[in-house]
């Protein structure tokens, strides 16, 4: 299997033991669910593995060498996460559970001190849940409004309408948008958005839970105010979201949860809380998943952004062609591989996603179905759930080939 | 394994769906979805003494959740409510002849009997309190 693209596929497939394992009797592993969550390397295993074996104890308070070994490696994830996006300092990166959990805690903190009646919120149409709900929270609990930006019929984003919008006077407090679509796989033009909504005086928080796994990003050249996504899906393990904040807005938004490791001093009717970034993490964090999280850094690290994205434009392309010559396909999204990640939707005659799925479970081939979380999205292209096929480093075109075979075996289980 | 779920008969309910459609004045109208799937199914029940006078179904989801519908609608029309207040999930795999469906893809199946369990605790709300609270709690967990 001789691969000429632009990463070594072949030896990245060794670090990660799961793609030795074979499913459904015996047929080897095709795992195409990477926007769901990605596979994870020895090196990440390990690193958890080391810290519960060796130095496992809570960070931050207790002064025995376990402590202190265990909040150095905590840290380090910190830098490693700043470094890795290009923020200005360590003080801007929080850890949460997940990108979700990151979105909640700026709706909760800076919206619900910035956000008053009649204020709007803007977001799009291509938004994962993720991104609709807790503006929606806060939206009636505020009697804000909402408004989205549409999308064509090519899955691009309208921009013309947020321009439109801008224009018109109307204002907005908040733009929230995906950078990546979880579905269509489209890219916005996050800085065209962030630029136009900067003139206009209004902050820009980009879900990048998408993009930051699968292309070069730096957020102070994006100069977006807020970032949330998520370490799962890139290499690292669950339980472990990111949140960036421009330092300037952090200072002044106030706590979200809390409790222990947030405060500096409590006293009966009063708390000074904890400095920047501590101060938005309350409770013990998920300190494993953190460190673990370190190693997946160093593994992109050590790829290369710039290769992972031209790895998955080559294979994006070749998908995209070969599923496209199957009889009943029907495709989302932007065609032109450079306007899009490694994230194909699709349906195929009257076969329902989780039909399919069922099929093509049985030749080891693992994609998702249904809504994936963006049922505005689904109603919007007027399909109640598609299927999709998602890549990363470590698949092959081989792996494309596996797949589109099982999509024919689909068209003849279903007489189509 | 495809092709012993995808057989001719869930096909054939698949795409030429039995007792699919409203029902004007049906005595209780019930909806519910599965929220993995976004599976969804409306029964629409005629009852008349103890029997199941007409039923009619609507719907969107995969060729198991539907043909399941489909098929349990020709299973008990005409069939009286006692007897059909006590269909169990076994009953309805057997129906359909899937009985070895994973847990995932289950849900589709039994989708269309956690709805009428749900609409018969609507019917016998009144009529019937006992009833009604055994069917609720049959429903929960399908």
């Amino acid at each position: 299997m001789m691969q000429k693209g632009a990463l070594n596929v072949e030896k990245i497939r060794e670090d990660f033991p799961i793609l030795k394992r074979k499913v459904s009797g015996g047929k080897p592993l095709v795992y195409l669910d990477n926007a769901a969550t990605t596979q994870k390397p020895l090196a990440v295993i390990n690193a958890i593995h080391d810290y519960y074996m060796n130095y496992n104890s809570n960070i931050h308070r207790a002064v025995h060498q376990l402590a202190e070994e265990a909040t150095i490696e905590f840290e380090k994830t910190r830098e490693k996460v700043a470094e890795f996006i290009n923020a200005r300092s360590t003080e801007e990166i929080i850890f949460t559970r997940n990108a979700t959990e990151a979105i909640n805690l700026v709706a909760y903190s800076w919206g619900r001190t910035n956000v008053k009646k009649e204020d709007t919120i803007v977001i799009t149409e291509i938004e994962h849940h993720s991104n609709i709900v807790p503006w929606q929270i806060l939206t009636s609990e505020k009697g804000a409004k909402l408004k989205y930006v549409g999308i064509d019929d090519n899955g691009y984003l309208k921009l013309q309408e947020y321009v439109d919008y801008l224009d018109s006077g109307k204002k907005a407090k908040l733009v929230s948008v995906s950078h990546m679509s979880n579905v269509l796989g489209t890219i916005v033009p996050i800085n065209e958005i962030i630029k136009m909504s900067h003139e206009k005086g209004i902050p820009v928080v980009v879900d990048g839970a998408q993009s930051v796994p699968h292309m070069p990003v730096d957020v102070q050249k994006m100069d977006c105010d807020f970032m949330a996504f998520s370490a799962h899906k890139m290499l690292g393990p669950t339980g472990v979201g990111i949140l960036y904040v421009k330092k300037e807005i952090l200072e002044k938004m106030p706590p979200f949860i809390g409790g222990g490791d947030m405060i500096k001093e409590v006293h009966k009717y009063e708390t000074r809380y904890n400095d920047l970034p501590y101060k938005f993490e309350g409770g013990t964090p998920n300190i494993a998943d953190v460190i673990g999280f370190a190693a997946a850094i160093d593994y992109l690290n050590n790829i290369g952004m710039d290769k992972v994205r031209e790895h998955e434009v080559e294979l994006t392309t070749y998908a995209l062609d070969k599923i496209s010559r199957v009889r009943g396909v029907t495709l989302y999204g932007p065609r032109n591989s450079k306007d899009r990640g490694g994230v194909i939707s699709f349906n195929i005659g009257d076969i329902h996603p989780h039909d399919l799925a069922t099929i093509m479970n049985d030749h080891g081939v693992a994609i998702r179905s249904g809504h994936h979380c963006a049922q505005v999205l689904m109603e919007r292209l007027d399909v109640p759930a598609t299927s999709r096929a998602s890549f990363y480093i470590y698949n092959t075109k081989e792996e494309v080939d596996i797949f589109v075979g099982a999509l024919e075996e689909a068209r003849r289980v279903f007489k189509i | 394994m495809s092709d012993d779920i995808y057989r001719e008969i869930i096909l054939d309910h698949y795409r030429n769906p039995r007792n699919k459609g409203k029902l004007l004045d049906a005595d209780v109208s019930i909806h519910d979805s599965n929220p993995l799937c976004g599976d969804e199914i409306d029964i629409h029940l005629k009852v008349d003494g103890e029997k199941i006078k007409d039923i009619k179904f609507e719907g969107r989801g995969c060729a198991i959740s539907q043909a399941s519908a489909s098929m349990l609608t020709e299973m008990i029309m005409g069939k009286p409510l006692t007897s059909v207040k006590d269909l169990t999930k076994d009953d309805i795999l057997e129906n359909i002849g899937l009985l070895n469906l994973g847990p995932a893809r289950i849900k589709c199946a039994l989708l269309s009997l956690k709805v009428l369990k749900l609409g018969m605790v609507k019917y016998y709300a009144d009529r019937d309190p006992d009833s009604a609270k055994k069917l609720q709690s049959d429903s929960t967990g399908m």
